[in-house]
């Protein structure tokens, strides 16, 4: 009897995240509306931006007819989003080269600084928020409380010029400029990109650690966790076995929130450190007006985001056992 | 040679830190000594302390609180000189507790199962598969359904009852030599505490352990208890055996305790000359939660087919166990729950089902009083401020006039005029109480729906909650519909009774007819299970015997709601057919096969 029921708990627990999965991919087409509806308000177009200030009317208009942008809004959508689809978001206009070759060069660089950014970060967050939780009001929880509350005020530009000048040029220890190349050895490659980690975890962690603590903080006060203690278990195994089951949903979904950051919002860091990632790419094809690079980062930043908080959703399903098993 | 107490509390104080940072004593100088088996009550209103001293036997203090001061021993180990990690040794171990609601005592996330036999394996006591086996075992001895599966399933998924059996399973998991019982019976309805109090008494006292029992109620008590402690504002009143203090209490606060938990019965004002139309009438009132289907029902059913009359000035009580349906009722009456089907109408006029269509006026005259005062009343806000309120919306009063007016009703409620400018967050719980009546009075009503207002009290300012509405109500003439899980309160004040089982009308009738026997199986079980102030009713009561054997129920939806927990049921006739409403002759109507002749008397 029991087993049935938790099967079919099962299955219920399914059919909420098919329908929360369909309802991203519904989000995502709305969002590649979106994109695409405001690519087309932006001033200017690539035919104007590729013959410059001094080119005729009609030397525009046979450009544009040669590059397909006189089509009527909705053709071009539908041509765009099917290409798209099929992994072929066009023709940079700027780069004169297909959209997927662009992107296939930068955007393994932006996963793994991300990827290594949040291998840094996730760890030191909980371990801060936890800690700082377990010592609710005393000393260590105020200390960091100081630390994460400066490091979410204290902007990326600031930490990065900063981190900068003290391991490049006083320390001489890091390269102040993140080269990839493609002969590069692992250890050269972190030495490389050791700042740009640091620099982007340190905005992540502050938020990521300060979520953590209040999600820890809220369950301490519940009943059960009075009735953990009057069991004899130890604070350690209180937090690991009976607060984090509950807390994990909101962790998760700060985390998520957080993380999304790592992708998109690391356009200042790629900047400063001259790192060759998506975001940087983004911010050209803006002042180039080269719209399907455009709207191509844009997609994958919004499909990451989506990924990111699909993520978090399934967690908080798969961790509550209302939902999990009825 | 006397053998020396298993447990002895000597000067015991614990003090917490107020606002400024004071430390001031919660309780202090508390001595108390029970052998080895014994069971030591401790009794009082909330702000008593007994929790507080009920947790330092586990060498606990909650946040705020520490242990200043005494001595606590418990066999050999004196708990005031051991460390956090010797503390935990102790606690789940050779000591256990059991907490007030199970259901949020038990971690939402993990399984029954899970937390049974934690205490067993993070102390090293046995490997997890005998564990397990011994958990079956008591959840067996504590009469739990499915003892073999139940330990799989989460607490959402069980009840409360069930759930304050199995976190004594937990506690007796290690065999503890000391078990503290949290009022843990006290969040459940008085039919579920019966059966629990049984459970409790057969496994945890019968195994030989002492116990500590923390109770506001006296008559569970009594079932319970070797010796009675009678607690208030954190010092010992009196102390002694049992039945000395439940028969023959010396200290005035035991015997005010003792009279509040017995609510006189107030004699019912003189009845005026009635104008033909009663003040509220309810007419075949079905009403539920979801889609309305084509039979006219609600997916989810709450209340089925409600007939009901208030005369002006009177007062009905509404009871029932938790999940019955009585706060739907006001919640219909009130237009927050428009009805699937049936009619209110107030006095001779229908009123619109939902709250938009009714007028201001319709408003006014109908007010309700939430059960929980502390969520009802805006914290923030003063006396002075809730009050002019519906001054204000219901009668445009504003300025002097609405504060002479606030004045005027601060004297009604008996509650000093100097109270106006204070913000609610500060009053008592009594008080917020009588100022979540005031503002129902604001209104000038004919009809105020009392949902549950004494339950969140304690029993001594209950009791003179409902003094003030007796008096009310003899001043103002105000009709009310009292709804309460509790009979004798019930009983004490209204003038006519209808009891609700499962969304139907069981028995109805005058309050007369309630004293005598005999009652619907519905009401007799709940009767019989409110606790008596003796020791020994819970071995002789009847109430929540096994009911005999049926066959399978047909799926007729007007079936009997009650056939199920029913002791007087017959097969081949009430899993069949719906039963019919018939008179008794003592005055009441029932909803049963049985009449007069074939109801057990009790």
């Amino acid at each position: 009897m029991a087993g049935a029921s938790s099967a079919s708990g099962m299955s219920a627990a399914l059919t909420l995240i098919g329908k929360r999965f369909a309802s991203s991919l519904l989000t995502l087409l709305l969002v590649s509306l979106t994109i695409f509806v405001i690519a087309q308000l932006l001033p200017g177009d690539a035919a104007q931006e590729a013959l410059g200030q001094s080119a005729t009317a009609e030397q525009v208009a046979a450009l544009r007819h040669e590059m397909g942008l006189d089509r009527p809004a909705h053709i071009r959508y539908a041509s765009w989003l099917t290409g798209m689809v099929s992994g072929d978001p066009g023709q940079s206009m700027v780069a004169n080269m297909p959209v997927a070759e662009v992107i296939a060069e930068r955007l393994p660089n932006s996963l793994l600084l991300a990827a290594l950014s949040a291998l840094v970060a996730v760890p030191v967050a909980l371990a801060i928020g936890i800690g700082s939780a377990m010592n609710r009001g005393g000393r260590i929880d105020r200390a960091l409380n100081i630390v994460t509350l400066s490091m979410v005020a204290v902007p990326e530009f600031l930490v990065a010029t900063v981190a900068v000048l003290i391991f490049s040029v006083k320390l001489r220890w890091l390269p102040s400029i993140a080269l990839v190349a493609d002969d590069m050895t692992w250890g050269e490659y972190l030495r490389g990109v050791a700042m740009p980690i640091l620099t982007l975890s340190i905005i992540v962690i502050a938020q990521m650690a300060r979520m953590t603590r209040a999600a820890v903080i809220d369950q301490m006060d519940r009943p059960y966790v009075e009735m953990a203690v009057l069991k004899g278990v130890a604070p350690v195994r209180i937090v690991m076995r009976h607060i984090m089951p509950n807390a994990i949903a909101p962790i998760v979904n700060a985390m998520a929130l957080s993380l999304s950051y790592l992708l998109g919002g690391a356009v200042i860091v790629e900047t400063i450190f001259n790192y060759p990632g998506l975001a940087s790419l983004m911010v050209n094809a803006v002042t180039s007006r080269d719209m399907p690079l455009l709207q191509a980062c844009a997609m994958i930043f919004c499909a990451a985001y989506l990924i990111l908080m699909l993520i978090a959703d399934v967690t908080a399903i798969l961790a509550n056992p209302r939902l999990r098993a009825q | 040679m006397s053998e020396a107490p298993h447990v002895e509390v000597k000067g015991l104080t614990v003090t917490a830190r107020n606002a400024a940072g004071e430390m001031f004593p919660i309780v202090s100088d508390i001595d108390f000594a029970l052998r080895r088996g014994e069971v030591l009550a401790l009794i009082g209103e909330s702000g008593s302390g007994k929790t507080t001293i009920a947790l330092t036997l586990l060498g606990h203090a909650r946040p705020g609180a520490t242990i200043s001061g005494g001595s606590i021993r418990v066999g050999d180990a004196e708990l005031t000189k051991l460390d956090r990690s010797a503390l935990a040794q102790l606690r789940g171990n050779r000591i256990a507790y059991i907490a007030q609601s199970a259901a949020s005592a038990f971690n939402p996330s993990r399984t029954i199962m899970d937390q049974v036999i934690e205490p067993a394996l993070i102390h090293d006591l046995m490997p997890r598969a005998q564990a397990e086996a011994k958990a079956v075992e008591l959840f067996r001895a504590l009469a739990l359904p499915f003892p073999d599966t139940i330990g799989v399933r989460y607490p959402h998924q069980l009840s409360g009852g069930q759930l304050q059996r199995l976190m004594a399973a937990m506690a007796l998991i290690t065999d503890p030599e000391l078990v503290i019982l949290d009022e843990p019976t006290t969040a459940l309805d008085v039919t579920t505490q019966i059966e629990v109090l049984r459970a409790f008494k057969a496994v945890v006292l019968e195994r030989g352990a002492t116990a500590i029992y923390v109770s506001h109620d006296l008559a569970v008590v009594a079932q319970m208890a070797d010796q009675i402690v009678v607690l208030s504002q954190g010092r010992i009143r009196e102390a002694g055996a049992a039945a000395q203090i439940l028969h023959a209490p010396a200290d005035d606060y035991t015997r005010t305790l003792m009279a509040a938990a017995h609510p006189a019965i107030r004699p019912a004002p003189e009845k005026i000359a009635l104008p033909a139309a009663p003040l509220l009438e309810i007419r075949g009132l079905t009403a539920g939660y979801g889609k309305i289907g084509k039979d006219g029902r609600p997916r989810i059913p709450v209340l089925r087919d409600i007939n009901l009359t208030i005369e002006r000035g009177a007062t009905l009580g509404v009871i029932g166990e938790s999940g019955s349906g009585k706060s739907t009722i006001a919640r219909v009456i009130a237009g927050l729950l428009p009805p699937a089907s049936g009619q209110v109408l107030l006095d001779g006029e229908v009123l619109p089902p939902g709250l938009q269509g009714r007028s201001r006026d319709q408003f006014r005259r109908v007010q309700l009083v939430f059960q929980n005062a502390d969520t009802a009343l805006n914290p923030a806000h003063s006396v002075g401020r809730i009050l002019a309120r519906p001054l204000a919306f219901y009668h445009d009063l504003k300025g002097n006039a609405a504060r002479m007016r606030v004045l005027e009703l601060l004297d009604l409620i008996r509650l000093p005029a100097t109270l106006i400018d204070r913000p609610i967050g500060g009053l008592s719980g009594g008080q917020k109480q009588r100022i979540n009546l005031a503002r129902a009075l604001a209104a000038d009503p004919q009809l105020i729906l009392c949902d549950e207002v004494t339950s969140a009290l304690d029993t001594v300012v209950g009791a003179a909650i409902l003094e003030l509405m007796a008096e009310l109500r003899r001043e103002l003439g105000i009709a009310t519909m009292f709804i309460s899980h509790d009979i004798s309160t019930v009983r004490a004040i209204c003038d006519d009774i209808l009891v609700l089982y499962s969304g139907t009308m069981v028995e109805t009738g005058p309050r007369a007819a309630f004293g005598v026997a005999p009652f619907h199986p519905y009401t007799d079980l709940l009767i019989g299970s409110v606790p008596e102030m003796r020791a020994g009713w819970l071995e002789e009561s009847h109430a929540g015997a096994a009911p005999p054997p049926i066959g399978g129920t047909g799926d007729h939806p007007d079936l009997c709601r009650f056939l199920p927990r029913c002791a007087a049921r017959v097969d081949g006739l009430c899993n069949t057919t719906p039963p019919p409403r018939r008179p008794l002759a003592k005055g009441s109507q029932i909803l049963c096969h049985h009449g007069d002749e074939s109801l057990i008397p009790s």
